[in-house]
């Protein structure tokens, strides 16, 4: 595991693993640009959220209710949700391999492996429970807050907690 | 015109919106090659707020801002689509659902979340503090452990055919299961 190897190099290449590690273990939703912008270039990602937000809405994908019918097998909506989101986007990387379709700046677009840790194992199950509990997964919980569900400040500011102290014991849990 | 906005008032349906869920996955990497998940603007949060000398934290969140734009969006689409484009029709659930929930005075389906049990006073009982804030704790340090969440890993991990999200994404579910089924029958109760 990477952490290990940092304790023993100098100050500076402990800055440059750590956003070694933020891509190597941690693949998620990070930014292959290499373009640099000023900051209002970020509103296109506000309007896509928007975009999403209003889904995860109409869809009641960030309902409580329909993630229990999910868990007991009740109904097909979230299967149905999930699957066809999936599939949708495989063709849409598929399609981007394919025609090495690139960014609206030019750039090729970037896709990178994920490694296999025991983390999406016991993080996973983990995940799962808090799912199970709230009804909700990060991105739903902006999208009740939005909905004028004003406790899920409370679930988010938890969930926030809870990603701290993830940082705080990393080196001691079992990757 | 009327009729369109009669149909998009009402809940869409699965072969709708999770179309438009998986386009999320194309537009973010075309607009700025951007790979889909939401789970890490919490961690962007640490890292901006609270990175004290813990290496996990140390990077440059400024570079991922973007992340948090996302985020910003998703709470105002919520908004938008709960002001102008709902009906005020409850949510409409098996009624094998609904016959357990009674048994734990789950009465009002006029919210996605449930009211009876998600408000403010009941953050002071336990079953409230379990669902409210353990189960938040646990969403937060669950899909950092696990590298991402339901979009990072079920929708942009599954997309470009990655196995750790497979195992992941079926982590998820088994761990949902055995809560849903298990462990909150007896947090209800409380």
């Amino acid at each position: 595991m990477e952490t290990r190897d940092i304790s023993t190099q100098p100050v500076i290449l402990k800055e440059t693993n750590t956003d070694f590690e933020v891509r190597s273990l941690d693949t998620i939703c990070i930014n292959e640009s290499h373009i640099q912008h000023p900051w209002w270039y970020s509103l296109k990602y506000l309007v896509a959220g928007l975009l999403f937000g209003i889904v995860l809405v109409k869809s009641q994908v960030i309902s409580w209710f329909r993630i229990q019918e999910m868990f007991r097998l009740q109904s097909f909506h979230m299967y149905g949700v999930i699957g066809s989101a999936v599939v949708t986007g495989i063709i849409s990387i598929w399609l981007i391999k394919k025609f090495k379709v690139k960014t609206i700046y030019g750039e090729p677009i970037e896709l990178h492996p994920k490694q296999f840790n025991k983390g999406q194992i016991y993080g996973g199950l983990l995940f799962g429970a808090g799912w199970a509990l709230t009804g909700a997964c990060p991105g739903p919980l902006y999208a009740l807050i939005g909905t004028g569900a004003t406790v899920i400040i409370v679930t988010l500011l938890s969930a926030i907690a809870g990603t701290w102290v993830y940082g705080r014991l990393r080196e001691k849990l079992p990757h | 015109m009327m009729l369109f906005l009669e149909w998009i008032k009402q809940p869409w349906p699965w072969y709708v919106a999770g179309p438009l869920i998986g386009l999320t996955v194309p537009l973010l990497l075309i607009i700025g090659n951007k790979s889909f998940g939401i789970s890490s603007s919490l961690r962007h949060v640490c890292a901006a707020c609270f990175a004290g000398n813990i290496p996990f934290f140390k990077y440059n969140w400024k570079k991922e801002t973007w992340n948090l734009f996302f985020a910003g969006g998703v709470l105002l689409g919520g908004a938008i689509a709960a002001i102008w484009l709902s009906n005020a029709q409850p949510v409409v659930v098996n009624p094998k659902l609904v016959n357990e929930l009674q048994r734990y005075g789950v009465h009002n389906y006029s919210n996605l979340v449930p009211v009876d049990l998600f408000n403010w006073p009941s953050l002071l009982t336990l079953r409230g503090l379990i669902l409210m804030v353990a189960g938040g704790f646990l969403v937060g340090f669950g899909t950092r452990y696990a590298g991402g969440c339901t979009s990072g890993h079920a929708i942009m991990g599954l997309s470009n055919l990655q196995w750790p999200s497979l195992i992941a994404t079926c982590c998820f579910m088994i761990g949902g299961f055995i809560t849903a089924n298990l462990i909150l029958p007896v947090v209800l109760q409380l």
